[in-house]
């Protein structure tokens, strides 16, 4: 019951500076809410590339010459092929394409022939010449729809048209927004590739145990190839939304200094008002005790209504409205930019973590200065 | 005594549309898992991917995993690379096992 009418002090002592009361609520809130975002939309992102990508190629090999990617010979997939533990090498053929109608770029992959229906596909895949699928984004951009044509500059600066007959739906986005598929001879004379060479090559491996030692054979076979795995893959993903990205960097630190001055705000002091308001407490009885405790409630009121209002506008900014406010820090140039439509996976511990990093430094810059005018005498307190 | 009985009544109003939310998140996660994984699976088999289609404006952004190290400084050794999204991707520092 002590407890009880303590908070109630505390709160009426609230609602008596409430203009500033409810500036920082909405301040600490906003912070918590920017920094539960970046590390809501982070985790989604790295969650969705692990799950989705856990499909990728186990092993792709490409060559490099100088440094740079260059095309490979399909003959090297024979090499390859005759490495033990090998089970199955598919030569992959696609680039880039600049649509200077958008301004926009998009990538163009070729598929097999009689390639599976996808679930994904409204329409199908290629399946013959002149044909193509294309990304929601693509579809979007240029206005096209399944049956109807997309026209594409070639490599020789002619015009080819490409009849649609697949267009991925928009729950890929995330996969396929920029894709173009194409059949592959469609897409080798295209890009003008010459018939003997790949962009790269996809490797199957018997026992996903041995991918390194295959990689570091295929590295010895072919000394200027550079293969990949899916781990490796797996891991650019869980390094490109981690704590060291430019994301993070930039739109989580900016937040967390941000707080960092909010709090060093409350921290270097208490205004001469609150000084002789604790005074007066302490000559009409109250201990030092249920001073600390008053401060304690007022900081709790305040850092934990910011907290749970941050977290919930966060939740609604990142998995209802498809983190709108982040999308133009993160899109860049993008011409292209997938909506998001992000699995709502939140890590418990990220939660904690927030919770930990703003309520405990508020409470306790709130409580301290407080203990420091609540043991001075209370004459000395109430002049100030 | 009443403002603490709405303070309590509002932090438990919080607490359970926070609750809730991540209650119907878990449920959609579960919902999606089953239902639409296995398609896009499907796409990342068929078609080989070995990207997110996220950020288009060039091939070291497009492609992370399958960029060569030098991709961003390409135009001449040590030129700062231009594009915004490079900015956002964390360096790929730790791509292969250290020996």
């Amino acid at each position: 019951m002590r407890h009880l009418k303590i908070l109630e002090y505390a709160l009426s002592s609230l609602v008596r500076r409430r203009y500033k009361n409810l500036a920082i609520l909405l301040v600490y809130a906003f912070t918590i809410a920017v920094l539960s975002s970046v590390l809501f939309l982070t985790h989604a992102l790295k969650t969705e590339a692990s799950l989705l990508l856990a499909e990728a190629p186990e092993l792709i090999v490409q060559k490099v010459i100088g440094g740079r990617h260059d095309l490979v010979p399909v003959a090297y997939g024979e090499k390859i092929a005759a490495i033990p533990g090998v089970a199955a090498v598919l030569p992959r053929f696609w680039g880039y394409y600049y649509d200077a109608l958008t301004k926009a770029n998009y990538t163009l992959l070729a598929v097999e022939s009689d390639p599976p229906d996808l679930a994904m596909v409204q329409g199908r895949l290629p399946d013959g010449p002149g044909e193509c699928a294309i990304g929601a984004g693509v579809s979007q951009s240029r206005n096209v729809e399944t049956g109807d044509d997309l026209i594409l500059v070639d490599s020789e600066n002619l015009g080819i048209s490409l009849e649609v007959v697949g267009v991925f739906r928009a729950e890929s986005r995330l996969l396929t927004n920029d894709l173009v598929v194409l059949g592959q001879s469609d897409l080798t004379a295209f890009f003008g590739y010459p018939a003997d060479l790949a962009t790269d090559i996809s490797v199957t491996v018997r026992n996903p145990r041995e991918v390194n030692t295959i990689a570091e054979k295929i590295k010895r076979v072919l000394p200027h190839s550079r293969p990949i795995s899916r781990s490796e893959i797996l891991r650019t993903y869980a390094g490109v939304f981690n704590w060291r990205s430019g994301m993070m960097l930039s739109v989580f630190s900016a937040a967390l200094i941000a707080f960092c001055i909010l709090a060093w705000d409350k921290a270097t002091g208490i205004s001469a008002e609150e000084k002789r308001e604790i005074g007066i407490l302490k000559a009409i009885g109250w201990e030092t005790s249920d001073i600390l405790e008053l401060k304690f409630w007022e900081g709790i009121a305040v850092s934990l209504t910011s907290l749970l209002l941050g977290l919930l506008a966060a939740y609604v900014h990142v998995f209802f409205l498809g983190a709108t406010v982040l999308t133009p820090v993160i899109k860049g140039w993008s011409v292209i930019f997938p909506t998001f439509r992000l699995l709502p996976v939140v890590d418990f511990y990220q939660v904690l973590v927030i919770g930990f990093l703003t309520v405990t430094p508020y409470v306790a810059s709130t409580v301290v200065p407080s203990w420091k005018a609540a043991i001075t005498d209370p004459e000395t307190a109430m002049r100030g | 005594m009443t403002r603490h009985r709405k303070f309590i009544a509002l932090t438990l109003l919080l607490a359970a549309s926070l609750g809730l939310l991540l209650g119907y998140g878990r449920s959609q996660v579960s919902a999606r898992l089953a239902g639409e994984l296995p398609p896009l699976q499907d796409v990342v088999r068929t078609l080989q991917l070995t990207d997110l289609s996220l950020w288009t404006e060039a091939r070291y952004t497009r492609h992370p995993s399958q960029a060569d190290r030098f991709t961003p400084f390409q135009d001449f050794p040590s030129a700062l690379e231009h594009f915004p999204a490079g900015s956002i991707i964390a360096p790929v520092l730790t791509l292969h096992p250290q020996p």
